[in-house]
């Protein structure tokens, strides 16, 4: 393992590269060139992280810890395990394709640039940070360039769509803010890694009960007050019905490649956060609401299915599907805090549901990106038109382009043989083996994703060719290799999974084992 | 283990590889792609049928013996792993011969069916990636190995059901085959995710550990679910759901029928003779889960395949499109299956499947090449006399009409048919389904007559060239004025390969020498002349002989009468004017559905749209209005108060641009304050808590 601070370096590439482009990036292109530069640059390093990451070694890799304010218990404290490295991964796959795939900026293109590449930096920071203070201030870094590319470059209602996402994410964090201070006062640290082993043996809750008084509140309810806290902040981010509201409004307005990076990697910072957080320092708040946040995730299945079936805008599906996929990732996680019988069967029932949550993520982001990916190609052919009932018969003129997009669609139908379907199966099997009724309900949000995608494929590529597009274009061979490495990526990982699982089983079967009540 | 165990994976990984390579061909390659897909067929047939030599020694070993299995870790799970695997045993390699032999004949006819189309080149992709997803479908030794290419199969039928995809109808009934398939599949999967959860493997055969073998079936049939079922009987239902939605089965048959939107050769290969019969497959395939004969699974099988045999074989009767008939026809025999396999084992559902792959696919094979020969005309009202332009297919035709009928001794479908009713009568629960069946046997050589009738017999409504200008006169049942021709050598030869096949078949399943029998349950056959005269045998076959002779009789002289069929209207439709509309319009299935299901779910969809909108949506709303009065009241504040007598002197001079600040970016920075100081507030609330 290289002394490097690799870590460091890898988040403060996309800072530095955001910082160049602002001083040096006037001329013609030259930002994006340097944007894509620098993500590549970032790739690399996300690269060398993974070839010398060793998944047989079960603790943090690349570990650098240095003393920040130590009166505060605040430290630089990064690094990354299984979980860490596809989050990685994939923030260094979604940045750089989206930066790709952006159209001609001709309002401030520099500044466009930069902020996607602050935006990546707020990710890499927020998915290897290991102290709350330093993590938060990445969570937040994340959101601010995300709130502005919405705000500024954004469709005919931005302005409202990016308050709505703004004061919804901010409601949240504060919200989880608070929770941690609360903590800290308790128990006098930030840093994620003590305060999950505080929680396994049981004296983070002691000390929450004992040391935080708080008038008209009972002391042991204190520790549920929290966890609402920290839930909420997630929750809003992933989004979990009924926090979810911001989502369809900020997908739908913000530019094609903002959609990409948010629904691709920033949406998967909440289940990140549900992994790496909630579910190590609380398991017994979660277990005691179990039956509440079941049901919330079948609700998030299904009512999100079910109102992507009420769309007619292209990107409001897209959106409302993006919840509903990541409401499999809650079933999943929700349902291993499940106090269960120890033992090796029900151990591997959650290390099954936990593999497939974090493979889900991933998939997830990818096939995402890419949907939008197209959604914007399709919307910046027809001049805006992005409605069902604009198209029709598309395929006749376009038959690559409708390859490729139903490639990705049956993708995120779930459909063997690509990525999406092992994630699922194996959130399901996990959790099927915990909670079989709210799962065996959710399976029905499995149909529902057919549905509407299937509606895609038949109203804006089947059918006589509207006569509105009679010269529709195909991919030009610049766009084909846009997305060619994604729809590879796809095929992949739906045959060999392993891949990207023998990265992250041994963090997640450590995970399980150290969930103890 | 042998060679051709262990690489039985070349049998699906050929055509897999055929319809790769082929969809990255041009259009243009049309040659290439047809050989690489005909090519990686025979090459898999004869694979196949080295892997069926294999499991035909060691009879008389018992079922163990014939088995033999390959399994290797997926991925990593947890401290194991996920196994998949292939098994070969008598099951697999009798569906591998069937289904590649059946692949190859439909792939040359192709060639000639589609010759004219623009897209051939990707026509024969998606008949490869079907054919690879069916192969994998049969060698699966994993349930959800099996599932993912069930699925597969259905990505396959969807995209050959919209192959003209120009056409709304064909987009709207491929989009319909794969949802209604797939709200069977949630059942499937549901019960797929249950049988894992209870036994912990999804091999099918491990070496004593798969979920087929004799300690996980212990264990699920010991185990109870709620209302005192056995976890393997509610498994089994689960899986059966699948079932359903594949092979058609009441109540999710309605997208069999449409799916005849998709070109013939599909219609032959996909939806009669292989991808419909893989539900009977996979019930076949867990048959261990419901072998007990007593199994609530096993009634609810035999009904349902009753019930769906006897419906569709109605509804049939007032079919005029000609494949429509064959399609409902298709339902009805995969009842027939389930009747089989419910009521007398895998043995008697297997022999009807193989049979009738043959003789369906021969029917819809000649149905195209009839349609090809009349210029894409379906209705067989608008056809007649056929048989004297069109010798090879209405031979071969009649064929395959007598063996779908059931006609006695020499046709593969007497006899299979023959086993399940057999069967059926000796089922102890009820003796309804048996009655069922002979109904539609009964009805099923009916409407064959007819359709014969009305397309090889009677008057001839298209015309040949010479006689072209006299039929004119006729108008409105001449079509097109155009002539009505044979097809070509390409189309006929499989015909006939497929005629023989479905007489030649009769061989191995013949009470005297159960030959199908004994090899799938890994017996050796022997021959024995006396069971055909065994009585309850010889008078099942002696009942399905005359009600198969019915039949054709009562169909004949209904059509056949001169001035039976007066201005294209049906018989029947004179007789019973009510009753035909009904079956005319399949019981209003359709639309029922459409008022129920279909408008259930819009509403669905509806309703959370405008929760979104109109509840969390008010809610936000209400919110961000309190929000947004708190920022003023703070920002009136922090103007007046708090920095009124530091910033008062300033004001003057940075009055504009600040106020345009405050309007870009202003109420951000109002939410950031109110967030601030609430933070402070909180904070010094909670470290207030901590200290006392």
């Amino acid at each position: 393992m290289s002394s490097l601070p690799l870590i460091s370096i890898l988040t403060l590439v996309p800072i530095l590269g955001g910082i160049a482009i602002l001083l040096f990036g006037a001329g013609r292109n030259t930002a994006k060139h340097i944007a894509l530069g620098s993500s590549a640059v970032a790739g690399l390093l996300a690269i060398v992280l993974w070839t010398s990451f060793d998944p047989a070694l079960k603790q943090l890799q690349f570990v650098e810890r240095h003393l920040w304010l130590p009166s505060m218990g605040i430290e630089y404290f990064v690094g990354i395990d299984g979980l860490g490295l596809v989050m990685v991964l994939l923030a260094a796959i979604v940045v750089p394709f989206a930066i790709a795939a952006t159209g001609e900026i001709t309002d401030r293109p520099q500044l466009h640039f930069a902020l996607q590449l602050f935006l990546q930096a707020g990710l890499f920071g927020s998915f290897t940070a290991l102290n709350f203070f330093h993590w938060f201030i990445f969570w937040e870094l994340s959101l601010i360039p995300a709130f502005f590319l919405v705000k500024l470059w954004g469709g005919p209602n931005r302005t409202s769509a990016a308050y709505q996402f703004f004061v919804y994410t901010l409601v949240g964090s504060v919200a989880m803010l608070l929770a941690f201070l609360a903590l800290y006062a308790a128990s006098g640290t930030f840093d994620f890694i003590q305060l999950a082993e505080l929680s396994r043996n049981g004296t983070l809750m002691t000390s929450v009960t004992s040391k935080l008084h708080w008038p008209g509140v009972l002391p042991e309810h204190v520790p549920m007050i929290l966890f609402a806290g920290a839930f909420l902040g997630f929750a809003v981010k992933v989004p979990v019905v009924p926090f979810h509201t911001w989502l369809p409004a900020t997908y739908s307005e913000a530019p094609t490649s903002v959609s990409m990076v948010l629904t691709g990697a920033m949406s998967k910072m909440g289940v990140y956060g549900f992994l790496r957080i909630v579910l190590p320092i609380f398991p017994h708040e979660m277990n005691a609401a179990l039956p509440v946040l079941m049901w919330l995730a079948v609700a998030t299945i299904l009512a999100s299915s079910f109102a992507a079936l009420a769309q007619q805008d292209l990107k409001r599906i897209v959106a409302y599907s993006s919840i509903n996929h990541l409401g499999y990732c809650l079933l999943g996680i929700f349902a291993v805090a499940k106090l269960s019988a120890t033992g090796a069967a029900s151990e591997l029932e959650k290390t099954t549901a936990l593999n497939g949550v974090v493979l889900q993520m991933f998939n997830h982001g990818i096939t995402a990106a890419a949907l939008f990916c197209f959604v914007g190609l399709i919307e910046s052919r027809s001049g805006g038109a992005r409605s069902l009932s604009d198209f029709g018969g598309l395929r006749k003129v376009a038959p690559v382009f409708c390859g490729l997009m139903g490639i990705t669609l049956f993708s995120s139908i779930g459909l063997p043989g690509l990525n999406g379907f092992v994630g699922e199966f194996l959130i399901f099997k996990g959790a099927f083996g915990i909670e079989k009724i709210p799962t065996a309900v959710s399976a029905l949000g499995l149909l529902v994703t057919a549905v509407f995608f299937l509606g895609i494929l038949q109203r804006v590529w089947s059918g006589p060719l509207a006569s509105r597009w009679p010269a529709f274009p195909d991919l030009t061979t610049r766009e084909k290799f846009l997305v060619a490495p994604v729809i590879v990526l796809m095929f992949v990982l739906g045959v060999c999974p392993q891949l990207l699982i023998g990265l992250f089983n041994g963090t997640m079967t450590q995970l399980t084992q150290h969930l103890k009540f | 283990m042998t060679w051709t165990v262990q690489n039985l994976w070349l049998i699906p990984a050929l055509p897999l590889l055929a319809a790769g390579v082929t969809a990255l061909l041009k259009q243009r390659h049309r040659t290439l792609a047809a050989s690489l897909a005909i090519g990686s067929m025979v090459v898999a047939f004869f694979l196949a049928c080295s892997a069926f030599a294999q499991t035909l020694g060691g009879h008389g070993e018992g079922d163990a013996a014939l088995r033999q299995v390959f399994n290797f870790p997926w991925f990593q799970l947890g401290t194991g792993s996920l196994k998949i695997g292939w098994v070969l045993d008598p099951l697999t390699a009798s569906m591998l011969v069937m289904v590649t032999f059946v692949s190859t004949l439909i792939f040359i006819y192709s060639v000639g069916y589609m010759a004219h189309d623009e897209n051939f080149t990707r026509f024969f992709t998606f008949l490869a990636l079907f054919a690879a997803a069916m192969l994998g479908l049969v060698i699966a030794n994993n349930l959800l190995m099996l599932f993912m290419c069930w699925e597969l199969v259905g990505l396959a039928s969807y995209l050959l059901i919209g192959f003209w995809y120009h056409k709304p109808s064909a987009a709207a009934a491929a989009k319909k085959a794969f949802i209604t398939t797939r709200i069977g599949d949630v059942g499937f999967f549901i019960g797929l995710l249950w049988l894992y959860s209870e036994t912990g493997t999804l091999l099918f055969y491990d070496g004593g550990n798969g979920c087929l073998e004799q300690s996980a079936l212990a264990k699920l049939v010991g185990t109870s679910v709620a209302g005192g079922m056995a976890v393997s009987t509610a498994i089994s239902l689960l899986i059966f759901c699948g079932a359903v939605g594949k092979s058609g089965q009441v109540p999710l048959h309605v997208w069999l029928p449409d799916a005849m939107e998709g070109p013939t050769p599909v219609s032959a290969l996909i939806h009669a003779a292989t991808m419909v019969a893989a539900g009977v497959f996979l019930m076949a395939r867990v048959f261990p889960l419901l072998a007990d004969p007593t199994s609530t699974a096993r009634e609810v099988v035999t009904w349902v395949g009753a019930i769906t045999a006897i419906f569709a074989a109605l509804v049939a009767v007032a079919q005029t499109d000609i494949k429509r008939i064959l399609a409902y026809s298709t339902v009805s025999q995969l009842g027939f299956m389930f009747i089989g396999l419910g009521a007398g084992g895998v043995a008697v559902g297997m022999f009807h499947l193989l049979t009738h792959a043959f003789f369906k696919a021969l029917l819809f094979l000649g149905a195209g090449s009839v349609i090809h020969g009349c210029h894409e005309e379906q209705d067989i009202r608008r056809m007649g006399g056929l048989r004297k332009y069109m010798p090879v297919t209405f031979a071969t035709y009649a064929i395959g009409m007598m063996a779908l009928s059931g006609v006695p001794l020499l046709f593969s479908g007497f006899w299979s048919k023959d086993e399940i009713l057999h069967s059926a009568l000796a089922w102890s629960p009820s003796k309804i389904p048996f009655v069922l069946g002979l109904v539609g046997a009964f009805l099923t050589a009916f409407y064959m007559t007819r359709q014969m009738w009305f397309v090889f017999f009677g008057k001839p409504a298209i015309a040949p060239a010479v006689t072209g200008s006299k039929a004119a006169g006729h108008g409105s049942t001449q079509l097109h004025g155009v002539e009505a021709h044979e097809s070509p050598g390409l189309m006929t030869m499989p015909l006939v390969i497929l005629a023989v096949c479905a007489v030649l078949l009769s061989v191995v399943g013949t009470p005297a020498w159960p030959w199908l029998e004994s090899y799938l349950n890994g017996q050796a056959a022997i021959w024995n002349f006396d069971r055909l005269l065994e009585s309850g045998t010889l008078v099942t076959m002696i009942i399905s002989a005359i009600v198969a002779g019915a039949g054709i009789a009562t169909g004949w002289i209904a059509y056949s009468r001169p001035g039976a069929v007066v201005a294209d209207l049906d018989p029947l439709a004179r007789t019973f004017p009510r009753l035909f509309r009904i079956l005319e319009n399949r019981f209003f299935i359709d639309e029922l559905y459409q008022a129920t299901v279909i408008r259930l779910t819009a509403m669905l969809g509806l309703a959370s749209h405008w929760m979104d909108r109109l509840v969390w949506g008010g809610v936000v709303e209400a919110v961000s209005w309190i929000m947004l009065g708190v920022a003023w009241v703070n920002r009136f504040l922090d103007e007046n108060v708090v920095n009124g007598g530091f910033d008062g002197a300033c004001d003057s001079v940075r009055g504009s641009s600040r106020l345009a600040s405050r309007f870009q970016g202003g109420q951000v920075q109002a939410y950031l304050k109110v967030i601030a100081i609430g933070l402070v507030v909180l904070t010094i609330f909670a470290l207030w808590g901590w200290r006392s």
